[in-house]
């Protein structure tokens, strides 16, 4: 054993020397000719140039193909303004950027997707503040609601960038126009065309929160959604705070009314099997059913788009889309959960302001937002750049006046809870635990 | 997909390759280079003492000094390996038993809290039952299939064959292995089970059951997982210790007339008990840092959790350092008892 342990160790040091090699050949850029920076398409971008032969490092957890488009979105940035971005994403993001950050190693700038891990950072003094630049570009250009989640001690740290709406439910518009049934504008009509369908011999309801180590978010989603909806704005941003508690008598209804659809195997789980099936059911395959008409609903974020079978045919006449949640009171207006990754710098030379300052700007949205498949808040985002149907809608329900944005909840909470007990309680409580039990629990694990 | 492409991460890689075949290669011939000089050295030395022998005092003052540069020279050879262990180990660990009397932030001192609370909270209560039925149910499971497994094929006509059949699952890595169960467990509520088990257990008249979704028998399911990977690794190394009691004492107590019972637990047992103690610490050490099946599997939930996948999240996910690394710690106390076992063993044995 001990003799054959050898080579082996060996080659195990071998591939990781390797694949840590050619991981660093992988973010490496290959910088790009800069020099052109006075031909006219260079015209928009006057305001970066002067910091020629500088590098800029970014770190996200965006990766894969949404990672080449987005590095392809600042091409033209990189060539006017001679700025190199070497962009890295990573499937581990959350847990090794405070590693990075705390080693002394952190990238230039960050795309944050949690508000909550932006505040800890802030707190610990490791963000440097936006620049003045960056400021009036991203006031410009994005809701208060937004730049309030980037405010943390009254200064600002950087601009959100792309965002997703989450209060969608996937639909299949050609089987809702064979049984005659229409879109519901309000919860009961949601609730009721659900019996509908069950009586129909349909399940209504689809939903799969399994995702790997980040199994229950969709649930957690589910919750808020409905908690904006059940309590509305105020109250959940009460409930996200902690100023009330996590099993306070309004959680517990909003909950409850979750658990009419979700808890319910008369409306769940078309395709996959009764209540707790929902645990084990991944949420990229959840809505599928919906293509064989095996179940009719399923609520998930417009990113979902993306996870359809190639073909499908995602449009308001097409094989799948999706509507908006309807409000349970629509006289209060449109409550809108979503989410989105923000801008923030550890450093603070002057490129990497620059290129903070063009993330926030509408060329970087619009730029981005022509390579298909993305979505922003950004207010100079133009609706005729987004090709997608969904985005489309998206987008539009971004820019509605009265829309009542508010951030995913479990990303403002502390992670203890946003990104452990909350997520777990979920899967609990779908698995058969009572609201009370599972509500009592979380709270219990809140941070003192 | 042009050669362009990769051309710039294939002159890394080959970098890589070159560096590495540079640096191993380089320790490996200073690693023979230098005991060879010291040695020639050494023999240099002693031809010329014995050439003077006759010189009275002078060979105890040569012998102080030549150990005295031999200590020097076992101290050189041990720098590296020392330093690596305190910067690699030693440092850490203090560090960690610090940061466990620490908040989640490390900024204030909360002095044994985190510890206590390891015990007061229900969910960790439940964590560390589950890794006592670990720790418990892997080695014992593991070690008798083992054990079982190499008496029954041991001098059988496909020994090799039948041996390497049980050895294989040892070549897979806790991830892949528990991809793999995650699919003889799986579960569909319409349809054909796609899942071993159900399929079987639909076989026999039973209705699909979602396996890893009910306690406690998801966590025994998850067991069977690491038995499966580890019950190779016992019956190589028992089915070694078997092959080498000597044949006298084997034949001994055939004339004696022992049956298939006394001959398994009067000789072949008392014989192997070294090497049986050698595989039980090893598993047992094993599963008691067990990390990656549970993960892969069910994530910890389902009341599966067991305590390194509960130190990872607290420490890395949910940034409370001080409660990751009390885990840390606790886990680190829980192993030395085992630790100190398996050293005055193997000093036993080197005694005796």
């Amino acid at each position: 054993m001990a003799v054959s342990s050898r080579p082996r160790q060996a080659l195990v040091l071998a591939t990781t020397l390797a694949l840590a090699l050619s991981a660093a050949a992988c973010s490496s850029d290959d910088g790009g000719d800069s020099g052109s920076a006075s031909s006219p398409e260079c015209a928009a971008y006057d305001a970066y140039t002067g910091n020629d032969g500088t590098t800029v490092s970014i770190y996200a957890s965006i990766r894969d193909a949404e990672a080449d488009l987005l590095e392809e979105s600042w091409k033209q940035f990189e060539e006017c303004s001679g700025i190199t971005i070497k962009y890295e994403g990573s499937g581990e993001f959350e847990a090794q950027l405070p590693v990075r950050v705390d080693g002394g190693n952190a990238p230039d700038i960050a795309f944050i997707p949690q508000p909550g891990l932006l505040k800890r950072f802030a707190d610990a003094g490791k963000l440097k503040e936006a620049s003045a630049e960056t400021k009036t570009m991203a006031e410009a250009n994005y809701a208060k609601e937004w730049l309030d989640y980037a405010t943390v001690g009254g200064k600002f740290y950087g601009a959100p960038m792309g965002s997703n709406v989450k209060s969608f439910v996937w639909y299949s518009p050609k089987l809702f126009a064979e049984k005659g049934w229409k879109v519901p504008q309000t919860w009961d009509e949601m609730m009721q065309l659900s019996d509908t369908i069950a009586g129909a011999g349909i399940k209504p309801w689809c939903a799969g929160i399994e995702s790997g180590d980040a199994t229950g978010w969709p649930a957690t989603d589910w919750i808020e959604d409905v908690m904006l909806r059940d309590q509305g704005a105020e109250v959940y941003d009460q409930w996200v705070d902690h100023s009330i508690p996590f099993n306070d008598p309004k959680v517990v209804s909003a909950v409850d009314r979750v658990g009419k659809i979700l808890k319910d195997s008369k409306y769940v789980n078309g395709g996959f099997g009764d209540v707790k099936s929902i645990t084990t059911t991944s949420f990229q395959e959840a809505g599928t059913p919906i293509l064989e008409n095996k179940c009719a609903m399923y609520r998930m974020a417009s990113f979902y788009a993306n996870q359809w079978p190639e073909g499908t045919k995602v449009a308001e006449d097409g094989d799948t889309f999706a509507f908006y949640l309807p409000p349970v009171d629509p006289a209060k207006g449109k409550p809108v959960l979503g989410g989105g990754e923000f801008t923030v710098a550890f450093a603070d030379r002057p490129e990497v302001q620059k290129v903070q300052t063009y993330l926030a700007s509408g060329e970087a949205a619009n730029n981005r937002a022509k390579l298909g498949n993305w979505v922003s808040a950004n207010k100079k985002l133009e609706v005729s750049n987004v090709e997608n149907p969904i985005d489309k809608l998206a987008v539009e329900i971004l820019q509605d006046q009265s829309a009542v944005f508010r951030f995913d909840g479990s990303d403002l909470m502390p992670a203890a809870v946003g990104a452990g007990t909350f997520w777990k309680g979920m899967v609990e409580w779908i698995n058969g635990k009572s609201t009370s039990e599972v509500l009592d629990q979380i709270e219990g694990s809140w941070p003192k | 997909m042009e050669f362009e492409d990769f051309a710039p991460k294939l002159s890394m890689l080959l970098y890589g390759v070159i560096g590495f075949v540079v640096v191993v290669g380089g320790l490996l011939l200073l690693l023979d280079v230098v005991p060879n000089y010291f040695a020639r050295r050494r023999e240099a030395a002693l031809v010329a003492a014995s050439l003077s022998t006759s010189d009275g005092p002078a060979p105890t003052l040569g012998r102080r000094v030549r150990k005295h540069r031999e200590g020097l020279l076992g101290l050189a050879f041990l720098l590296p390996a020392l330093l690596l262990l305190l910067i690699g180990l030693v440092i850490p660990a203090i560090r960690t038993i610090l940061l466990s009397l620490r908040n989640g932030d490390s900024t204030a001192f909360v002095g044994l809290d985190n510890y206590l609370w390891i015990f007061r909270e229900n969910d960790i209560v439940r964590v560390l039952l589950n890794t006592a039925g670990w720790v418990i149910l892997v080695p014992l499971l593991a070690t008798s299939v083992g054990l079982l497994y190499a008496v029954m094929v041991d001098r059988a006509r496909f020994e090799a064959v039948a041996k390497s059949l049980i050895f294989l699952p040892m070549a897979i890595s806790f991830v892949g292995a528990g991809i793999i169960w995650r699919f003889v467990y799986a579960y569909r509520g319409e349809g054909d089970q796609i899942g071993l088990l159900n399929w079987l257990w639909t076989l026999v008249g039973g209705e699909p059951r979602q396996w890893l979704n009910e306690g406690p028998l998801n966590t025994f399911l998850l067991i069977v997982v690491m038995v499966w990977i580890q019950a190779g690794f016992a019956m190589v190394i028992l089915s070694a210790a078997i092959k080498a009691i000597p044949s006298d004492i084997v034949e001994a107590a055939r004339l004696d007339g022992v049956t298939p019972w006394q001959m398994f637990w009067r000789v072949t047992l008392p014989s192997i008990r070294p090497a049986l103690i050698v595989v039980i610490v090893t598993i047992s050490i094993g599963t008691m840092k067990i990390f990656d099946i549970v993960r892969t599997m069910t994530n910890g939930n389902f009341d599966t959790n067991v305590v390194a996948l509960e130190m990872y999240n607290q420490a890395f996910r949910y940034q409370q350092a001080g409660q990751g690394s009390a885990l840390a710690v606790f886990l680190f106390i829980l192993v030395i008892p085992i630790v100190i076992f398996q050293i005055r063993n193997l000093r036993r044995q080197r005694e005796g």
